[in-house]
């Protein structure tokens, strides 16, 4: 079970340390995004500080939107994803090894925006504990959501745009909460942000868990 | 005059989505909504108090009318996402055709129900909170989340593919329809922390007798035309079943019958250019 | 009577668009009915050959 979600997870990984496209693509446009808000809000620093962890959320999950695509369109050309089903896998295994590929991303992609708000901002950092295990949090239910919901728009040419208004209000939640998080961790908001990173966590745990049986389902009608 | 067994056995009918039920519920329903605005508007009173310390007239006045439409059609959407999330799981257990059909139409009301709910909601809140939308209501930011997961749900139902991997993949949004708005609901109560929400008005003694039967009428009425709308929508979804099934057959004989004719003037002319050359 | 006018922007937004949606929905299904054949435009009638979906 393990070495058969490493394999996948490792087979999606290898493509992308090949491709570079969310390297090259995604991390930039993300770059780009936290820059244009330094433009719309008039580069007022204060104003940015402030509103940091909302911006920097906006930003990840609009790119991880472009992460998710790549990672289902891997999957699209070629019989690949017959291929998949073929395998014999599971497809709980199929999930988590797509999800675990997608993670890895989306964590090195919110690491470098990390770097870009605290640089391009000036946020201040309280408590570097919370704000790097909610980043993990927030990315793993980001990315579990991702997958899921990437995989149920496989194959479809319309994906592109009924990816975001799928996926964007299910997302709410962890941008709320991440958000929560981030405050009380950059000290802008009175608020318990261990309480917050508990309840992501919580969400990430449920789109794991309801992504590795749904799937099931998903590979059964490819 | 054909009896209703009759159109049933031959199957012909007058309308295409009426049949004898909904005509007789929709007159219920006409005669109902006239009852309806007339204890809405006439016999109910404004909501008017008197505030024991300064004397002074308190209260909602004539905006409370709008509450009649505004809670039914709350409770219409929330039952119609129900209904839709226990469609999903037939159609995961049972394959059943009946309930996909059923959940699709059922999630098309509410998304109309949800859509009236907020906007109803804001008018309302115009003149009583002194403001259409508050970010910090719980149910505000439940009934609106609820409303784009619907339509994500009805776009996932109009994607191509097999009759059977579109139910399917609809199913799964409209199972997650229902674990996501809970998600939404906690995360955002816990977020707000507080609401200006009326709490349970209903079990307020001071609510008056008329005011609560009204209350209950608007209830029940909407509940009857989710169902009225419910059966119309379910006869159309299964009209389009059957469009993509035998539609398309019927369209090609068409063509086919057209190109066979286009066939037999081609080889007329054909012949006849033959004869000259 | 007070707040008249955020009465009838209310219930004259329910009344428009559950109008709306119902004049289309029955559009809709007068529109579909021309296309399938009479014996199998409802539920009741020819159901029974498909039940489950998937079947063909």
């Amino acid at each position: 079970m393990l070495s058969d979600v490493l394999l996948i997870a490792g087979k999606d990984l290898r493509v992308e340390l090949r491709s570079r496209i969310a390297l090259n693509q995604v991390v930039p446009f993300a770059l780009l995004v936290l820059v244009l808000f330094g433009f719309a809000l008039d580069a007022d620093s204060s104003t940015l500080a402030t509103f940091t962890p909302g911006l920097y959320w906006v930003a990840v999950v609009l790119a991880a939107l472009l992460a998710v695509h790549r990672s289902v369109s891997l999957e699209d050309g070629d019989g690949a994803d017959e291929g998949l089903l073929m395998s014999g896998l599971h497809p709980a295994s199929v999930f988590l090894g797509k999800a675990v590929a997608l993670i890895a991303e989306l964590l090195l992609l919110a690491l470098v925006l990390l770097g870009g708000v605290l640089i391009l901002y000036g946020a201040p950092v309280d408590d570097v504990t919370l704000l790097l295990l909610t980043t993990v949090a927030a990315v793993i239910g980001v990315g579990a959501a991702g997958t899921l919901y990437g995989a149920l728009l496989s194959g479809q040419r319309a994906r592109e745009t009924i990816l975001p208004i799928l996926l964007l209000p299910v997302l709410a939640p962890v941008v709320i909460g991440a958000s929560r998080a981030f405050g009380d961790a950059m000290g802008s908001v009175a608020t318990d942000g261990w309480s917050w990173l508990l309840s992501l966590t919580g969400f990430a745990m449920l789109y794991l868990a309801v992504g590795s049986v749904a799937h099931g389902a998903l590979m059964e009608e490819a | 005059m054909t009896t209703t067994q009759e159109v049933v056995e031959t199957g012909r009918f007058d309308t295409a989505t009426g049949s004898r039920t909904t005509r007789m519920l929709g007159w219920a329903l006409i005669v109902g909504l006239i009852v309806l605005l007339w204890l809405a508007f006439v016999a109910t009173d404004p909501d008017i108090r008197i505030d024991a310390a300064s004397g002074d007239e308190i209260g909602q006045f004539d905006a409370v009318r709008l509450i009649y439409v505004h809670v039914p059609m709350a409770i219409v959407a929330y039952t119609a996402f129900t209904v839709t999330a226990i469609g999903s799981v037939m159609v995961l257990l049972r394959r059943s055709v009946w309930w996909d059909l059923v959940a699709g139409a059922s999630a098309e009301i509410g998304a109309v129900a949800s859509a009236l709910t907020l906007i109803t909601g804001s008018i309302w809140g115009r003149p009583i909170w002194n403001t259409y939308w508050r970010w910090d209501d719980v149910r505000l930011m439940t009934t609106l989340v609820l409303f784009m997961l619907a339509l994500g749900y009805l776009a996932v139902r109009r994607l191509e593919g097999s009759a059977e991997s579109r139910a399917r993949r609809a199913a799964i949004v409209g199972i997650l329809l229902v674990i996501n708005s809970i998600i939404v609901n906690r995360s955002v109560e816990w977020w707000a922390s507080q609401t200006l929400h009326q709490q349970s008005t209903i079990t307020d003694a001071a609510i008056e007798d008329l005011t609560l039967f009204t209350f209950m009428y608007a209830i029940v009425f909407g509940l009857a035309g989710y169902v009225w709308l419910l059966i119309k929508g379910f006869r159309v979804a299964w009209l389009e079943r059957q469009n993509e099934r035998f539609g398309l057959v019927e369209a090609l004989e068409q063509r086919r019958a057209e190109a066979e004719r286009t066939d037999a003037v081609n080889a007329a002319v054909d012949t006849g250019t033959g004869d000259q050359s | 009577m007070t707040h008249v006018g955020y009465l009838v922007a209310g219930w004259g937004s329910a009344f428009l668009i559950i109008g709306i949606y119902t004049w289309v929905l029955i559009q809709r299904g007068n529109r579909l009915a021309k296309r399938v054949p009479v014996e199998k435009q409802r539920w009741m009638s020819a159901r029974d050959e498909a039940e489950r979906i998937g079947d063909a």
